[in-house]
């Protein structure tokens, strides 16, 4: 730089300016960084993508676990990763207890836990669901690209993976999530 | 007393407002050839109110800090950042250091040395153009001022809180531990100490006056700020391995990256001044860099408080602060380096080198050390820009060791050979002969590994080998020097460079030798684990003064060596957290790391154990270097003493 | 009240109930922090886990993270080791369900080039600005 710069006296070329530009550069990559922050969300890759094949045993008595195959059947459904000890699944409970009364599937993975508290929780909370697998190592959850509970993958009849909704449905969700389930029948 | 301190704020601000206002208005003036002698008189007295206004000015930002202390320190539950921050039941030491563990008051912290720092240079420096000094002090002031306005708009430190709580919310737990009290202080010295070098290079700018003078007022500004970040960062290395409990001690985590690229550009910096002071040479470069080293605490203070990326160090997150922030580092760095360009033209050419020179290898350590800190800086930067653009990714170790170790690694050889040039111009052969005994310990080392180890990667093999080589390079410059008589900074020189060769030899030990064993074990169940081993004898409940845990006793057995290890699971009521307090020992070839996992649910207990082979190197070598920078740092400020009384040109 | 707090932190330590309010009720599985047998295949699982990272800590690997879903996939990523699977293999298999925000090592793609090239840049543009600094020595 020392005499790239001095020589700068007599050659007059703009290089001088580079340091500058490159602070602007750094500056805007920076600002657009503080004002539109991206979505730190990590997102499941399978989204468009047909669900993994998965056969899950039951959790809880009386409570189908989920088969392999199952989701190939020709019925959207809704796939909700839950767990008794999360606290905003049993914030999400009236949604999915809303969403079942407006006649949708919906079938769960209960991640980390024990029958007794699962039976508990739905004891407590109501129960929206057709069938209920255990992971209980959190593999159902690597494998479909789930990064926490409760996460709800919404899945097609032909057992494709539509999308992901990451964290608890809200009441104003309700209404549009089963609108995108029965667009899918 | 909270009100004092906002007083004694608001008045410093005012001072820095007159100090930038005098500075300003002297140099505008004072250019002028015509000025007639009343008028002059008026001008000398303008320049001559602006180094007590800038010593007001610290010694004011310094009160407002001690007010902060003091109500920290009496709990004072009626000021927000008490409250928010601290809690009456809670050691004095982390009371005191809850002042500056959070965002307001290390902000305080900041202007604080600021205004110190400014002080000391109007009180000290008398070698430079005064011209120079004022454009300087002014510089100065526009830095400080920037962050008084931050402080008293964007984030009050003193503001009450209406109606006082009984007890503040507390410090968070990772936070109370001594290493951590006082890391974030001593980053801070740096960087304030690098932005002293930044003023002087706005002054040489503004002025034109790039030369050796400049270069030796700059210089011990330098190495203070590279002495204090070495320290900083070794320190913040040593509280990450203890404290994680996971045996790492560099994760190429955005919030380290942010303290180690100051680092590196101060470095840089070290080095390219000292080529101007002594042969005239690297002016623009020089001033380029002093403007950059500032640029990188700027920005990393900017990355660690904005919470653009995410970290696990990452504390105070907010945008609007981040904006703040991001607005200060647009006008100062966005302007330095307009009238870099602008200015620059104005500064005469230095000398050029030969190739094979002194110069030459710092050259060389110049273009390195700034291409390691173009890596890092895009590396760290790289998952923000890809966001923007809608992609996720991340990057971490495997990036950046590979493209930043190989070019370490050529810096460190470059390190061994650079200090046994001569300056000016020297012969290859000359310089080959005077590298025999290092290349001979590099090969020695080389082959005996080779030997002993058999199978070791790669990477550590040449990284102990060069690690070798540079240990006895280092001591070289001493060899035929009559020891007492030998320069402080040469002794600096020695010592740093020695550093950076233990510090390398053990992170090469560490990585190639460490012995892992992740057990769960019962009671009287033994563990083999490097050359110990590990018996769990039993889980027992503690109790510290503002905490509960359970501590495992481990027995570790060497030959006849007997010794207990107490690691512990400690939980926080307030806030809420659990941590793991690693119990390590350390022994002339390594230490042994151990960590209480939880209960597997089977009447075991999970313990991780490492024996980590002259690991304590790593920071050892960080310790060295920093006692080279201070040792260079008193050898040249007493040489410059000795000049002045003797009144010659320093 | 000391008193009362050592008798539960003993019950605690007993029981061994997480002391976490919302932390699964599952003890963590064995491998999460427990070695694999083959020191071999034990150290190809550390390279592995030493990249990947952490998908709900704060940018940490799943080498150096107590969370309970680091804890998993570190189980995850032994399990698949010691039953053959090359580490390559177990990382394609992660990022085709996260993405490559799950792997500290980003593949060479579009996305990442720049990336790749910038040193190689950085290192000529250094050169070229350094090479004006010396005097030429023959002409």
């Amino acid at each position: 730089m020392s005499t790239a710069a001095s020589e700068q006296r007599t050659g007059g070329s703009r290089l001088i300016w580079v340091p500058l530009a490159g602070f602007v550069l750094l500056f805007a990559i920076v600002a657009i960084g503080l004002w539109r922050p991206a979505d730190r969300t990590v997102r499941s890759a399978l989204v468009g993508k047909p669900m993994p094949g998965i056969a899950l045993a039951p959790v809880v008595a009386g409570k189908p676990g989920i088969e392999a195959g199952r989701f190939a059947k020709g019925q959207a459904r809704l796939v909700n990763i839950f767990a008794s000890w999360c606290i905003p699944c049993a914030a999400e409970a009236p949604q999915l207890l809303r969403l079942k009364a407006m006649g949708v599937p919906i079938d769960a993975v209960a991640v980390k836990d024990t029958p007794a508290a699962v039976a508990a929780f739905l004891a407590r909370y109501g129960d929206p669901y057709d069938a209920i697998g255990g992971d209980p190592d959190s593999a159902v959850q690597f494998a479909l690209g789930s990064s926490g509970v409760p996460e709800t993958f919404l899945v097609d009849g032909n057992g494709r993976i539509v999308e992901q909704h990451v964290g608890d449905i809200r009441a104003e969700e309700v209404d549009g999530l089963a609108a995108k389930v029965r667009g899918l029948r | 007393m909270a009100e004092a301190g906002l007083a004694a704020l608001w008045f410093a601000a005012v001072l820095a407002l007159l100090q930038l206002l005098l500075g300003a208005l002297t140099i505008r003036w004072g250019g002028r050839a015509d000025a007639t002698p009343r008028r002059a008189a008026s001008i000398a007295a303008l320049a001559g109110s602006v180094r007590p206004v800038a010593v007001v000015q610290g010694l004011l930002s310094a009160v407002a800090m001690l007010c902060l202390i003091w109500v920290f320190a009496t709990s004072d539950m009626t000021v927000k950042l008490v409250v928010e921050n601290s809690q009456s039941a809670k050691p004095m030491m982390y009371k005191v250091a809850g002042a500056w563990g959070n965002h307001e008051g290390s902000m305080l912290l900041w202007v604080t040395i600021l205004g110190l720092a400014g002080g000391a240079v109007a009180l000290l420096e008398r070698r430079l153009e005064e011209r120079t000094l004022i454009a300087t002090l002014a510089a100065q002031a526009a830095i400080a001022l920037g962050f008084y306005a931050f402080l008293l708009v964007a984030s009050n430190p003193f503001a009450r809180i209406w109606p006082a709580p009984a007890d503040g919310l507390g410090l968070n737990p990772l936070l109370q531990d001594p290493g951590l009290a006082f890391h974030p202080p001593t980053l801070y010295v740096g960087y304030v100490g690098l932005s002293v070098a930044f003023s002087f290079a706005v002054g040489a700018l503004v002025t034109g006056d790039v030369g050796p003078a400049f270069a030796r007022a700059m210089r011990p500004w330098v190495l203070g700020a590279w002495t204090f970040l070495t320290v900083g960062i070794t320190a913040g290395s040593y509280w990450a391995y203890y404290e994680l409990g996971w045996g790492g001690w560099w994760f190429w985590d955005p919030v380290e990256n942010a303290s180690l690229m100051p680092w590196l550009a101060a470095t840089a910096l070290l080095h390219s001044v000292t080529v101007l002071a002594t042969r005239d040479g690297l002016r623009a470069w020089t001033v380029m860099l002093a403007v950059v080293a500032f640029s990188m605490s700027m920005i990393g203070t900017f990355l660690v408080r904005s919470g653009i990326l995410t970290s696990v160090h990452a504390f105070a997150v907010d945008p609007t602060r981040g904006a703040f922030i991001l607005a200060l580092l647009a006008i100062y760095i966005g302007g330095a380096l307009a009238l870099f360009a602008l200015r620059v033209g104005t500064v005469r050419q230095g000398t050029t080198f030969d190739l094979v020179s002194r110069e030459g290898g710092l050259v060389l350590n110049n273009l390195l050390l700034s291409v390691i800190l173009g890596i890092v800086l895009i590396g760290t930067l790289y998952p923000l820009v890809a966001a923007g653009f809608g992609v996720q990714l991340s990057i971490g170790a495997p990036f950046f060791d590979k493209a930043a170790g190989p070019i370490a690694l050529i810096l460190v050889a470059a390190m061994a050979v650079g200090p046994l040039v001569r300056w000016r111009r020297d012969d290859g052969q000359a310089v080959l002969a005077r590298m025999t005994w290092p290349i001979a310990a590099s090969a020695f080392t080389a082959a005996g590994l080779i030997a002993l180890g058999g199978s070791m990667a790669i990477l550590p093999l040449l990284a102990l080998s060069l690690a070798a080589g540079l240990a006895v390079a280092s001591i070289a410059p001493l060899w035929g020097r009559a020891l007492r008589r030998t320069p402080l900074a040469i002794w600096g020189m020695v010592v740093a460079h020695l550093g950076v060769a233990v510090s390398l030899a053990g992170m090469a030990a560490s990585s190639a030798w460490t012995q892992e064993r992740l057990v769960a074990v019962g009671p009287g169940e033994p563990t083999r684990v490097g050359p110990f081993t590990v018996t769990l004898v039993g889980i027992a409940p503690v109790l510290g003064e503002n905490w509960s845990g359970l501590e495992g006793q481990l027995r570790a057995t060497r030959d006849e060596d007997v010794l207990i290890l107490k690691p512990q699971q400690r939980f926080f009521a307030n806030p809420p957290t659990t941590t793991n307090e690693t119990s390590i020992r350390s022994f002339w070839d390594g230490q042994l790391y151990t960590v209480l996992g939880q209960p597997d649910g089977r009447g075991r207990w999970q313990v991780r154990l490492w024996w980590k082979p002259f690991v304590t190197l790593i920071w050892l070598g960080g310790a060295l270097i920093a006692i080279g920078g201070a040792l260079s740092l008193i050898g040249r400020v007493a040489r410059d003493r000795r000049a002045a009384q003797r009144g010659g040109w320093a | 009240m000391r008193r009362a707090i050592l008798a539960a932190l003993a019950l605690l330590a007993a029981s061994g109930v997480s002391p976490l309010a919302a932390d699964t009720p599952l003890p963590a599985q064995p491998l999460a922090y427990t070695q694999l047998a083959d020191p071999a295949q034990e150290a190809r699982a550390k390279a592995l886990m030493e990249t990947l990272r952490c998908l709900v800590c704060q940018g940490q690997s799943i080498a150096d993270s107590d969370a309970s879903m680091a804890g998993d996939m570190r189980a995850l990523v032994r399990q698949r080791i010691a039953a053959g699977e090359s580490p390559a293999a177990i990382r394609r298999w992660l990022i085709s369900r996260y993405g490559d925000y799950v792997s500290y090592d980003p593949p060479l793609s579009g996305a990442t080039w720049p990336l790749y090239l910038a040193p190689i840049l950085l290192l000529l543009a250094g050169i070229w600005i350094a090479r004006a600094s010396f005097r030429k020595r023959r002409r």
